[in-house]
């Protein structure tokens, strides 16, 4: 989601619906969506949401092709969580077989199957959501639509540009101590003096940053105005409804099932 | 705009950085500022771009106006431009970073993109508004820095330093978009450079600050430079037409002489990223100044990087001779850290990059302890080094604190103290004023002497004039997975 992926990254594709939504208003699906799923532990609940996510998401146009592109690190950390509470979740019920400290047991199993949902449940949606957005329309909308203030907004978007030069910098550096005869052993202190050799740098590139943009009257009194502008309408709010209908859908689907647990309880 | 007696002292610092100042630049003057560094110009500038900020970061006295108001409470009159073009790049596009002043401005939306296309028009840039500001060049991000400025409709343009580090086809490009700004705007313009030459038949006016922050010259620019050629050469300043007093390139040749590093297919590229070149056979004289040219981004930094073994090749080899490998084998990648001190010394672009302690003292003192040299025979070498380089004074000071010249001479004295058989060093004269530029040249000059090879990365064309005794070129590569060899050297 930073500058650099946005400029290097190849165009993404078009989605149907979505493409139409302000990105502050995605990121507000995202969390209406969400947010009652980490709040109840059960297989029911995300296996709905999940469902429904993958149809909506099918419609809006993307392929299985696309899915697994943009979403691998969620598709392969989703079992991996699945197994850790397979093995060592809270035991109950039948015990399949033990080894040390890991049991496998009807309760672990049915915590892995929602642990592992759930991780979908909640990853995919944020993915999908922001495979197009733009930092820079994202930033435009917080500003505009959420009425975030705009030096805070727009300080955090110029720093993530600086994020491609603090790689740079990193790679220049480790050659460096090479050069300098460090580089052969003490590979901890040796990072422990790079990270703070790129903390001072960071700060001056940041000073420098911010003389720029106050030369550009960045932080004056007078009222700003958009050069572009960032406005929500019909489908800002059906997508916030349907966001809002798939966890009800998913909350009452596990209330009724008599699954709902949540993480309180 | 109009000073009276005026100074500014950051805070923290017991001398005032300008002090005195009477000076009245009236509308559609177009002046170069001069003096020696720590004259208080960029200070100046800064003071009427409305940016040096309040009391808590220095104190002012007298009195400085812009169109008889204070220079905070004008904003959008001054538009400034910076000297790296890296740290001045705001948004990830084109229009949207041009624009950017305009919104601050509260100019209404219609008006910003109208006057965004005439500011991008006016400094020649012709690259789509939603370009990405990552993909840019030095010159192209220096224009770019410059709409933004006039996007602003300023009544008074400052630019300062705004080609010191650029190559020669950066600096003309911003030079020409300045010239037709200027015409096309009609306004005032003050200037800070070292380079005379390259401003001087754009400006009407010369002021010349002196080291203590005082008026020191005032009148048109033949008049000035005539009256103060030696004095301004003297303080640093690139007054044109003052000969370099340097040896040239033929006393930084040994004849004869074997190669030092070659190459044979040697492709280069960074880890994980494109081949920049393949298949260059290319040699690098022993005990001879060689200089390494090409346009920008045709890979010269990661070449240099490659023969002094620090990145590995992509395919091919780097070859040293005997004499330089000393018996550990002839890839210098292949070597340890520790064994490249005494072979083959890297000189970073960015000081910055390989500063690694917090004195100068010990700066100069960690590749001699990495050595394992006793502490006594540490002491001397960085005795020696520090008064060789003119850094004595500086031992106790945090290199991050350094002025640029003094900085760059840190980062040679840094790679001198192992007495390395072999240097490289990448665009070791940028954003050099004329004083460091000689000293720097002169040493690189006694240690061709004393028998080091020496590889330059420059662009510079009075540095290859004095140390390009042998001259690799590297041409631009068509596409970023060309395969034509392109190296070619001639003695």
């Amino acid at each position: 989601m930073s500058a650099i992926d946005v400029a290097d990254a190849t165009p993404a594709p078009t989605l149907r619906f979505v493409d139409r939504v302000n990105p502050a208003s995605r990121l507000a699906a995202a969390m209406v969506l969400t947010t009652p799923l980490l709040v109840t532990v059960d297989w029911v609940s995300a296996a709905i949401a999940l469902a429904i996510q993958l149809v909506l998401f099918a419609l809006a146009g993307v392929t299985p092709g696309l899915l697994v592109r943009r979403t691998w690190p969620i598709l392969i950390a989703a079992p991996l969580a699945g197994i850790s509470m397979l093995l060592y979740g809270r035991p109950s019920g039948t015990v399949y077989g033990e080894f040390w400290l890991a049991r496998v047991t009807d309760g672990s199993i049915q915590l892995a199957i929602a642990v592992t949902l759930r991780v979908l449940a909640i990853g995919l949606p944020a993915a999908l959501l922001f495979l197009r957005v733009d930092p820079t329309d994202l930033a435009d909308g917080l500003a505009q639509v959420w009425r975030l203030p705009a030096r805070f907004v727009l300080g955090a978007l110029a720093a993530t540009r600086l994020v491609g030069l603090f790689v740079e910098d990193w790679r220049a550096m480790a050659l460096a101590r090479r050069a300098r005869g460090i580089g052969d052993h003490g590979a901890v202190r040796r990072a422990a003096t790079m990270a703070f050799a790129l903390l001072v740098l960071a700060i001056r590139r940041g000073s420098k940053l911010a003389t720029a943009m106050e030369a550009r009257g960045f932080g004056a009194d007078t009222p700003r105005t958009w050069a572009r502008p960032s406005t929500v309408g019909v489908p800002d709010a059906l997508l916030v409804l349907i966001a809002a209908a798939v966890a009800a859908a998913a909350i009452v689907g596990a209330v009724w099932a008599g699954t709902y647990h949540p993480v309180w309880a | 705009m109009d000073a009276t007696g005026w100074g500014w002292r950051h805070a923290g610092r017991r001398r005032a950085a300008v002090q005195g100042l009477d000076l009245r630049i009236h509308a559609g003057e177009r002046v170069l500022l001069l003096g020696p560094s720590g004259s208080g110009k960029s200070t100046l500038l800064h003071a009427l771009a409305g940016v040096l900020g309040g009391d808590d970061e220095g104190e002012h006295h007298g009195r400085l106006l812009l169109d008889g108001r204070q220079p905070a409470d004008a904003r959008g009159r001054a538009g400034l431009v910076l000297q790296d073009p890296d740290s001045q790049v705001i948004l990830a596009r084109v229009g949207d970073d041009v624009a950017f002043g305009c919104e601050n401005l509260g100019i209404p939306r219609e008006e910003i993109w109208q006057r965004v296309r005439d500011a991008v028009d006016a400094v020649g840039l012709d690259l789509p508004l939603s370009h990405p500001t990552s993909r840019l060049s030095g010159g192209q991000k220096q224009r770019m820095a410059l709409a933004g400025a006039i996007a602003m409709r300023p009544g008074l343009l400052l630019l300062d330093e705004p080609t010191a580090n650029l190559d020669p086809r950066g600096v003309a490009e911003v030079r020409a978009a300045v010239a037709r700004v200027l015409d096309r705007t009609g306004a005032t313009l003050v200037v800070v450079e070292h380079r005379v030459d390259v401003w001087l038949d754009l400006v009407d006016r010369v002021v010349v600050l002196g080291a203590d922050g005082r008026l020191l010259a005032d009148g048109p620019p033949s008049v000035v430079l005539d009256e103060r050629r030696e004095s301004l050469a003297a303080a640093g300043v690139w007054v044109p037409g003052v000969p370099l007093d340097v040896p040239d390139a033929t006393d930084a040749a040994a004849p004869g002489a074997g190669p030092a590093i070659s190459t044979e297919a040697l492709a280069i590229g960074r880890p994980r990223g494109a081949v920049l070149h393949a298949g260059l056979d290319l040699a690098v004289p022993e005990a001879s100044s060689s200089v390494l040219t090409g346009p920008n981004g045709a890979g010269k930094s990661t070449l240099a990087l490659t023969l002094g073994g620090l990145l590995a090749p992509r395919a091919g080899r780097v070859v040293a001779a005997a004499p330089l490998a000393r018996g550990i084998g002839g890839a210098p990648v292949r070597w340890r850290s520790r064994d490249l001190l005494t072979r083959i010394g890297t000189v970073f672009q960015e000081p910055e990059h390989q500063f690694v302690a917090t004195t100068v003292r010990d700066e100069v003192a960690v590749a001699p302890r990495a050595l394992g040299l006793a502490p006594g025979e540490v002491d001397a070498r960085v005795d020696e080094v520090l008064h060789r380089l003119r850094l004595d004074h500086l031992a106790g000071a945090n290199p991050f604190t350094l002025s640029g010249g003094e900085a760059r001479r840190l980062t040679v004295g840094a790679v001198l103290a192992t007495r390395p058989s072999a240097v490289i060093l990448d665009e070791p004269t940028f954003g050099q004023d004329r004083l460091g530029w000689i000293e720097l040249v002169r040493l690189l000059h006694e240690l061709v002497g004393e028998g080091t090879t020496l590889l330059s990365v420059t662009h510079d064309a009075a540095f290859i004039a004095s140390l390009g005794a042998h001259r690799i070129r590297l041409d631009a590569h068509t596409s970023a997975d060309s395969r034509t060899a392109t190296g070619r050297g001639r003695a």
